[in-house]
């Protein structure tokens, strides 16, 4: 074999590697659809997103997931609220405020809590802090919205803090300088020149730590409390889509409607979720962030 | 003028104090469990089988589980995934192909965990006929950690300076000859530290393996990939939730706990090491 012809061969095996994830994607996506679609013979799409009732096992059974889209949105919008301003603000602290030192330790700590397996945060949520909360506001029980909510926050500031600290590093230091020349305090530079600055890497980091929230199984399985019901207040309980997936499918019997509607439920979850990641993938390519050159 | 200070050591006060709330809740919580478990820890706990319905006895069951999940998820993802990477920073060009696979591995990367199982239980265990065995685990587990692996070879690919592959090239060395000695050593610690990472995320993923691979019991050991297999994430999840006797198990839970957070918190730890000693020596 010539030399050229063996280069050829190596390139053309490698594109063929690098085409497998998307392949991959693929037949997730045939898969999702092939064992979800059948469900729509028995239940219209309408009534399936939008019934709140979900009685799979019931005789006539009842397929509406909208309760548990619900309770999916519900926990991530909790989750968001506690998680995106610890998330910023410790960015805000990591790049622009603390000593090196403080630094080098503080960030190899968050990075661990990103690698902490779900199971224990879920584990953690069951056993300690579900006591706690029953006990604290005499709850009927502590496996409820704010538990989840306060576990899955856990999981999504990893995220948010480590794209916001680079969103804010990669914000050119002669914006700072010349705040600074201009007599402003290192507060007024942070608030009205860095930050606005990384605004879309920041924005992109938050709706990164929502998709994380919305797609965790184990912290909401375990600590959502499975009702089905739609929640009125944050002590109710609620089975967030992941959940009721993953608590189901052992039971359900193979290719029975039950089957079928829960990987329907997989359908609707991969889509949300994929919705989050093309908008961050949109706002961190459509607003790079400005350099000096551009101004 | 005196106001603008104000403000500003108030903003900083709220800075530091949500600093300080992630490190003390993340410092308290590891500390907690890594307490409770300690007391469970002996080497009958690491070497045993479960006994009298899992309330006694070891969880030997479900490391060699979890070892073996790891590694077979390392080995179908590592090759891939680094040849993956080779190809899109070393060979693509900016073009429409580039742009669709790149958006395809971040779309993976996004997919939730829960999908993976689903993906697995369909595609290996029901259409492929494996059936739950470490064999469909392990393929859920790889294909889920790929675009990690992708990710950080990539990152690491690119970090080695464009002058090195300029300078074998001008030597009439060939582009394969040039990535096979040139780039990959230089690029291998970065590689490594991303590719350990994926490791460390496949070791304590519990939802992709839930119905792929992972049995509540097994009496034996596994004998080949087509056998279920326990595995610490799931042990834990089980005990915690599935048993009728969740209060007498707590201690196991404990100790299971600390085992696979020493685990994968270790193999998180192995990388950071690794990626800042090779940031000190870095020779460019």
């Amino acid at each position: 074999m010539t030399r050229t012809t063996k280069e050829l061969a190596i390139k053309r095996l490698f594109l063929f590697f690098a085409l497998l994830s998307l392949f991959i994607l693929g037949i997730i996506i045939i898969f999702l659809f092939y064992e979800g679609l059948p469900i729509f013979q028995a239940i219209s799409p309408l009534d399936f997103l939008f019934g709140v009732e979900w009685y799979p096992t019931y005789d006539p059974p009842n397929f509406g997931i909208g309760a548990l889209i619900i309770g999916s949105f519900v926990v991530t919008v909790f989750s968001t609220i506690i998680a995106v301003p610890l998330g910023v603000l410790s960015a805000v602290y990591i790049a622009e405020i603390a000593p090196l030192f403080v630094k080098e330790l503080f960030k190899p700590v968050i990075e661990l809590l990103a690698g902490l397996p779900s199971v224990v945060l879920g584990f953690f949520g069951m056993a300690i802090l579900a006591p706690w909360l029953q006990e604290t506001f005499d709850l009927p029980t502590g496996l409820n919205i704010l538990n989840a909510s306060i576990m899955l926050a856990f999981m999504a500031v990893p995220t948010i803090c480590s794209i916001s600290e680079d969103a804010l590093y990669s914000v050119p230091k002669e914006f700072k300088e010349a705040s600074y020349a201009l007599g402003a305090t290192k507060y007024e530079t942070i608030a009205r020149v860095t930050m606005p600055a990384a605004l879309s890497g920041i924005t992109t980091a938050v709706i990164l730590g929502m998709a994380r929230a919305i797609g965790e199984t184990m912290v909401v399985l375990m600590v959502a409390g499975g009702a089905t019901a739609v929640p009125e207040s944050i002590f109710d309980s609620v089975r967030p889509m992941p959940a009721s997936i993953a608590a189901e499918m052992a039971e359900a019997p193979f290719r029975s409607q039950h089957y079928h509607a829960l990987f329907a439920t997989g359908i609707v979850l991969f889509l949300l979720s994929l919705g989050f990641n093309l908008v961050a993938d949109y706002i961190s390519n459509r607003f790079k962030e400005v350099g000096s050159a551009t101004l | 003028m005196k106001l603008r200070y104000i403000k500003q050591s108030a903003f900083f006060f709220v800075v530091r104090l949500s600093a300080a709330v992630i490190g003390a809740s993340i410092a308290g919580f590891v500390i907690y469990l890594a307490v409770k478990g300690a007391g469970v820890i002996s080497w009958s706990f690491l070497t045993e089988h479960p006994r009298d319905m899992m309330t006694k006895g070891g969880i030997m069951p479900a490391i060699l589980g979890t070892f073996y999940l790891t590694l077979g998820a390392v080995v179908i993802a590592l090759p891939m995934g680094i040849v993956s990477a080779i190809y899109l920073s070393e060979y693509a060009k900016q073009g429409p192909i580039i742009r669709i696979i790149r958006i395809g591995v971040n779309c993976l990367a996004g997919v939730p965990s829960i999908i993976f199982g689903l993906f697995g239980l369909s595609l290996f265990v029901v259409f492929l006929g494996f059936g739950s065995c470490i064999l469909s685990g392990s393929l859920t587990l790889g294909f889920l950690i790929l675009p990690t692996i992708i990710g950080a070879s990539e990152e690491a690919l690119k970090s080695v300076p464009q002058t090195f592959r300029e300078a074998s090239l001008a030597l009439g060395v060939s582009k394969w000859q040039t990535i096979y000695r040139i780039v990959l050593p230089n690029a291998l610690p970065g590689i490594l530290t991303g590719s350990i990472l994926g490791i460390g995320r496949a070791a304590g993923e519990t939802a992709p393996i839930m119905f792929t691979s992972a049995a509540f019991f097994t009496g034996k050991l596994p004998q080949s990939i087509f056998d279920e297999v326990m595995a610490l994430p799931y042990h834990i999840y089980v005990l915690a939730t599935a048993g009728t006797r969740i209060e007498q198990t707590r201690p196991i839970q404990f100790g299971t706990i600390l085992v696979l957070m020493a685990l994968v918190l270790g193999i998180d730890l192995i990388a950071i090491v690794i990626r800042s000693r090779f940031r000190r020596k870095k020779r460019w």
